[in-house]
């Protein structure tokens, strides 16, 4: 017994040492910490519980029997977030690069498993060289074994994958498939096929970074949704993430005690539509200012920054926000834009968190860029997902409402439970000159008379009352009540029961 | 007394001027331009007439506009404010004409002070000392060298067409005089064409003081003592303070005499201003009168107990001045700042656009302490391009300055503006300046003590110290807040620790905290225990901290790993971990940070109305670059940093796509 004891702590020991002190120094060079020192972070102190430190793999190729490190480059487990349980793995990079074994895919598996069965996210820390090359095959099923459980796991409950080395070849397709990817700034990179690779084939010379780094995948692919600045940073921002969601789709969104009054009024809020509809203004202050203590977690910032989406809380209860943002093209709506907001409706749609959405649009972005890229089916993503979701929907018309974008922002044809306009909304087909010129196409020579046909359609058209006799929006309420008005609607909408008919699943336009 | 007057100004003097004559039951009428058509002070009047577009020439500077709004109002008096049109002859002229008093001085001293040589040729013959110096025309070296004796060394030399430093030296000596005179006869010559040389009193560590006059028109003059402005940047007045910290009784009297004998020569009537330049022994001389109200006279308010609007109105109406010289006594100091929407981490540059937030400190007047806050803005407002960048002058009065001093830290510290960039930091790191707490003033202050700009204040040991208890105790505050989060795991819910490292400022401190009543007991490594006493909740932008039983107030900004603070002219950032955060924390290489592009890229597909810079210029962080119109939106595409343009790819008119290159930076 004694001896059983005794190389038990010998092996725990020798599985907490990693790939080594050589090893862990040149990780901490790079400026990465290694995956236990990166799970110290992620979880509650004292909290983690690791499931198959002992496992080892069973490759006997290439001199592999040789080498059988415990714990087989991954560490799994789980622990709690502020108390809150989750499922997680972490990939070490000093252990064979953090390379996929078939057991180290077992590993991950298995927690998988456990977090679907008990209702608890999954967060995977990514670091890892790609597939264990000597294992062939059984690394790659390993890969499959894992995205089939993404797959499975999606809308069940959360998936967070953290990029923290490098994610290549076919195990990017494990986080591309979970519902938020972080990055690290300067020392994460994903891609499918390696800098090598594309020289090879196509010529381009690329580096790491520029092919597959934080900014490129929080700017121009949109493939991660936010990066930060080293571990410390990302994991403290991954906890704060989960603070928002809840932990499978059977259990509400999370409550935290707040100090925010429900009941604020915000009278600058009065002045932010600038008296000129051609001026811009920033959405995001509406968000702040509506938010509970001016919190807001963004999600995919860098990305169409045309549309905003994130959480926040009202009342200490998560809200999905999504906004129009005059800012950046005048707030409209285009492929980019329609993709990010269609995918962030969805995933609050997936876990019953109630949907803000705040509307200034003044359309689709025209031209051949747009139509060529299939603007009609990548903005159909975007209807189809707010025409779908059950949960609590709230819309607040700041400005602009116009033509079929109109129709797409929650409307309340698309079941908006309840839908505000402000005094400044203008909720029409298209902006006042450009109807009088089709209406009054005969008069376009004459510059007055179309003046004078836009201030007539200018004044039918820009007020929120044509909409309101209809019934289309519930209230027009005053910018200053916004979080007020919009507390209590979120409140009165708690106990929504909204079904769809049975379906086997819909058939967005991917 | 009228019944009506109309303010001919905008932003915080109009507010300012609503307020004293809403005080004596006096009807207000505000005009204002289409850029202030919501601002306070048409908000604050009891009626508001448009009087034309944005930019001032055709609004508040356009006498034929302001007086078809006088007429329209029926209002019996008019208050010019300053700037504007409050020094303009021809304004008190059309109000006279119309039979509408001005709430101001008669259009002749308007006149004869409003000319540089004219004024002190009057100040001269009313036996006020002016700068000594030689007017006519300087023919020879010899020549030079006599004046330059007679006068008294240090000497200045300046070329009569003179500017720029071109063409000026500073003789300290008779050789340093007949060879300054040769170089700056030389350089005039060759720079402006003319030659002609003019020598007058070099004045030494010059301080702008200048003294307040009041006289009703019917023989009454009287002074209300001195106010210090001395600190300035390019000649814009930054804080402002009475009385001064350099002058003694005999010369306050002096000055005021000179003064009020110089009003009197001019048949002044209202409140005036009279400017002295001042060396370190005390020398005066006249630079200007003002014939106005002057934006820094809250301070004199502050210390006589005067309300200099009331009595500028009461002379309008042809009453005579109720005080005597002897009824005017100072107590105590005060002390004013000049709030601007200036950045002064990009070089001062002007910043508009949208107050997001905008919470002045609490105004009050105790007897020992008060706060005064003038302003013409309100949360929400937007800060235009077309006025003047100052958007409120922040007062504090205390029995001494060392008083007043202390309460403008604390009221700067508890000023909350966001959205735009804005000077407090820069103001609260003066209010800290070792040099300015000991009063050691000169005109050259600013250029002197932040010759490289400004890029934050450094904070004593002390002071970190108490932000890093600040900090942590907040910290942990937020911490188990968090840990109360609904769906926690029975019985194995988060302990939040007692132990914390707060990193900030290049320090790092490891502290614990011990909770106690209403606050925290921090104890640092070093064994040293700061209490810390405070009702903050999380999402608080403003902490007020008892810290060892002094007031601590920090503007506060909550993050993921701890928060970013701003006090006493320093923003700082401010980590606060675990000991095992910091730990590992410490284990990362120091991240070097990656090369901003040298190109300006067009973010959206747009047409370039507008470039606002050319090939060779060089640009300040956040300086307009170019305009971008994309959606029938115009983006202005601001510089990240500072740098010189290397070249300029596109035109005005051009139709760009996304991606495409505006511009080059060396």
């Amino acid at each position: 017994m004694k001896e059983i004891t005794q190389e038990l702590e010998a092996r725990r020991a020798d599985a907490r040492k990693g790939g080594g002190e050589k090893r862990i120094a040149a990780q901490h060079a790079k400026g990465k910490l290694t995956a236990r020192e990166r799970l110290d972070l992620l979880l509650d102190d004292g909290s983690f519980e690791e499931f198959d430190m002992f496992v080892r793999h069973r490759c006997t190729d290439f001199g592999m029997e040789q080498q059988r490190p415990d714990g087989d480059g991954v560490i799994t487990g789980w622990g709690t977030i502020n108390g809150r349980m989750v499922c997680v793995f972490s990939q070490d990079f000093t252990v064979f690069g953090g390379s996929l074994s078939e057991t180290h895919a077992q590993k991950i598996c298995k927690i998988m498993d456990m977090a679907v069965r008990v209702g608890a996210p999954i967060i995977g820390l990514n670091d890892s060289g790609g597939a264990r090359i000597q294992e062939g095959v059984a690394s790659l099923s390993g890969y499959a074994e894992v995205f089939r459980r993404n797959i499975e796991a999606s809308g069940v409950v959360p998936q967070i994958s953290v990029i923290m080395g490098p994610c290549a070849g076919g195990a990017v397709y494990s986080p591309a498939m979970t519902d938020f990817i972080f990055m690290v700034e300067g020392t994460s990179y994903m891609f499918v096929t390696g800098p090598d690779v594309v020289k090879t084939v196509t010529n381009e010379v690329v580096t790491a970074e520029e092919l597959g780094g934080a900014s490129t995948h929080t700017r121009r692919s949109s493939v991660a949704d936010a990066a930060y600045a080293g571990d410390v940073e990302t994991l403290a921002e991954v906890r704060r993430l989960v603070d928002f969601l809840p932990l499978s789709n059977r259990s509400e969104a999370p409550v935290r005690p707040f100090f925010d009054d429900p009941e604020r009024i915000d009278e600058s809020l009065d002045t932010l539509v600038p008296p000129s509809p051609t001026m811009p203004y920033d959405m995001k202050e509406l968000i702040l200012k509506i938010a509970d203590e001016g919190d807001f977690d963004e999600m995919q910032a860098e990305f169409a920054k045309n549309i905003i989406t994130g959480f926040i809380r009202i009342e200490g209860r998560t809200v999905g926000v999504v906004g129009n943002q005059p800012m950046v093209l005048a707030g409209c709506l285009d492929i980019d834009s329609s993709r990010k907001a269609a995918r962030f409706v969805r995933f609050c749609d997936c876990f019953g968190i109630p949907i803000l959405t705040l509307v200034d649009v003044p359309g689709f972005l025209p031209g051949t860029g747009q139509e060529f890229g299939g603007v009609i089916k990548h903005g159909a993503k975007l209807l189809f997902a707010y025409g779908e979701a059950t949960v609590p929907k709230v819309t607040v018309i700041t400005r602009k409402a116009y033509g079929g974008a109109y129709d797409v922002m929650s409307s309340k044809h698309l079941r908006g439970d309840v839908n505000y306009a402000w005094p400044t909304a203008r909720i029409a087909v298209m902006g006042a000159k450009g109807a009088a010129e089709i209406l009054y196409r005969s008069e376009l020579r004459d510059p007055e008379k179309i003046a004078e046909r836009t201030a007539d359609y200018e004044e039918r058209f820009a007020n929120p009352f044509i909409a309101a006799e209809r019934g289309f929006i519930d209230d027009v309420i005053q910018p200053h009540a916004t979080r007020r008005r919009v507390a209590r609607a979120l409140a009165a909408l708690r106990g929504k029961n909204a079904e769809l008919p049975w379906k086997k699943h819909d058939n967005i336009p991917l | 007394m009228f019944g009506k007057i109309l303010i001919a100004n905008r932003g915080e003097i109009a507010c300012r001027v609503i307020a004293t004559a809403r005080k004596m039951g006096i009807r207000t009428v505000a005009i204002y331009s289409d850029a202030d058509a919501v601002a306070l002070h048409v908000r604050m009047a009891d009626e508001a007439i448009r009087i034309g577009p944005a930019p001032a020439d055709q609004s508040y500077i356009s006498i034929p506009r302001v007086m078809e709004a006088v007429r329209a109002s029926g209002a019996e008096a008019v208050h010019p404010g300053y700037g504007f049109l409050s020094e303009n002859k021809a304004f008190a002229e059309a109000l006279e004409a119309e039979g509408v008093a001005f709430i101001g001085p008669g259009a002749h001293a308007i006149e004869a002070m409003g000319d540089k040589i004219a004024s002190k040729k009057i100040a001269t013959e009313a036996g006020v000392s002016t700068v000594p110096g030689y007017m006519g025309l300087i023919a020879d070296e010899d020549e030079a060298a006599r004046i330059s004796g007679e006068i008294g060394y240090p000497v200045m030399i300046k070329a009569s067409a003179g500017g720029g430093g071109k063409g000026m030296r500073v003789a300290w000596t008779e050789a340093e005089a007949r060879e300054g005179f040769g170089s700056s006869r030389s350089e005039a010559r060759s720079s402006f064409g003319d030659d002609r040389i003019f020598i007058e009193k070099f004045v030494t560590s010059p301080r702008h003081i200048e003294i307040q006059v009041l006289a009703d028109g019917q023989g009454n003059c009287i002074h209300l003592g001195e106010r210090e402005c001395s600190i300035q940047r390019r000649n814009q007045k930054v804080i402002e303070e009475a009385p001064s910290p350099l002058l003694d009784a005999a010369t306050r009297a002096a000055m005021g005499a000179e003064a009020v004998s110089l009003a009197q020569a001019v048949g002044y009537r209202s409140a005036g201003t009279v400017e002295f330049i001042v060396d370190a022994d005390r020398n005066f001389y006249f630079l200007e009168m003002n014939t106005r109200l002057q934006v820094e006279h809250p301070v004199t308010e502050l210390v006589t107990g005067i309300d200099l609007v009331e009595e500028m109105i009461r002379i309008a109406a042809g009453e005579p001045l109720r005080l005597r010289q002897e009824d005017v006594k100072t107590s105590g100091w005060a002390i004013e700042s000049r709030l601007y929407a200036e950045d002064p981490y990009r070089n001062f540059l002007p910043s508009i656009g949208r107050l997001t937030r905008y919470r002045p400190p609490r105004e009050f007047a105790r007897e020992d302490k008060a706060v005064r806050n003038d302003t013409g803005v309100f949360e929400g407002g937007e800060i235009s391009m077309f006025y003047d960048p100052m958007i409120a002058k922040l007062c504090t009065w205390g029995p001494d300055r060392q008083a007043a001093l202390e309460a403008m830290r604390e009221a700067l510290d508890a000023f909350e503006v966001e959205g735009i960039g804005h000077n407090l930091p820069f103001l609260s790191a003066v209010m800290d300046h070792p040099r300015f707490a000991a009063g050691e003033l000169t005109t050259a202050f600013i250029a002197e003590e932040y010759p490289e700009g400004f890029s934050g204040a450094e904070l004593p040991e002390g002071t970190l110290r108490r932000i890093a208890a600040s900090a942590a105790a907040m910290f942990r505050v937020a911490e188990i807040r968090r840990a109360r989060i609904s769906g926690r795991m029975d019985n194995h819910e988060r302990r939040v620790g007692a132990s914390w490292v707060v990193a900030l400022a290049g320090r790092s401190f490891a502290v614990e905290v011990e909770p106690r009543e209403g606050g925290a007991k921090v104890r640092f490594a070093d064994g040293a225990v700061h209490d810390v006493v405070s009702d903050w909740t999380p999402g608080q932008t403003l902490a007020r901290i008892e810290a060892d039983g002094d007031a601590v107030t920090l503007n506060v900004r909550t993050c993921a790993t701890g928060f970013r603070i701003r006090h006493r002219g320093a923003d700082l950032d401010v980590k606060v971990w675990t000991p095992r955060q910091a730990e590992l924390a410490a284990l990362m290489p120091e991240r070097v940070a990656p090369d901003t592009s040298r190109l300006l890229l067009c973010p959206m597909p747009g047409l370039v109305v507008a470039l606002h810079v050319e090939e060779g210029q060089e640009v300040e962080e956040g300086q307009p670059l170019c305009t971008v119109e994309a959606m029938k939106m115009e983006n202005i595409l601001r510089a990240e940093r500072k740098a010189r343009v290397a070249a300029v790819k596109v035109s005005s008119g051009d139709s760009l796509a996304v991606d495409e290159i505006i511009m080059e930076f060396e």
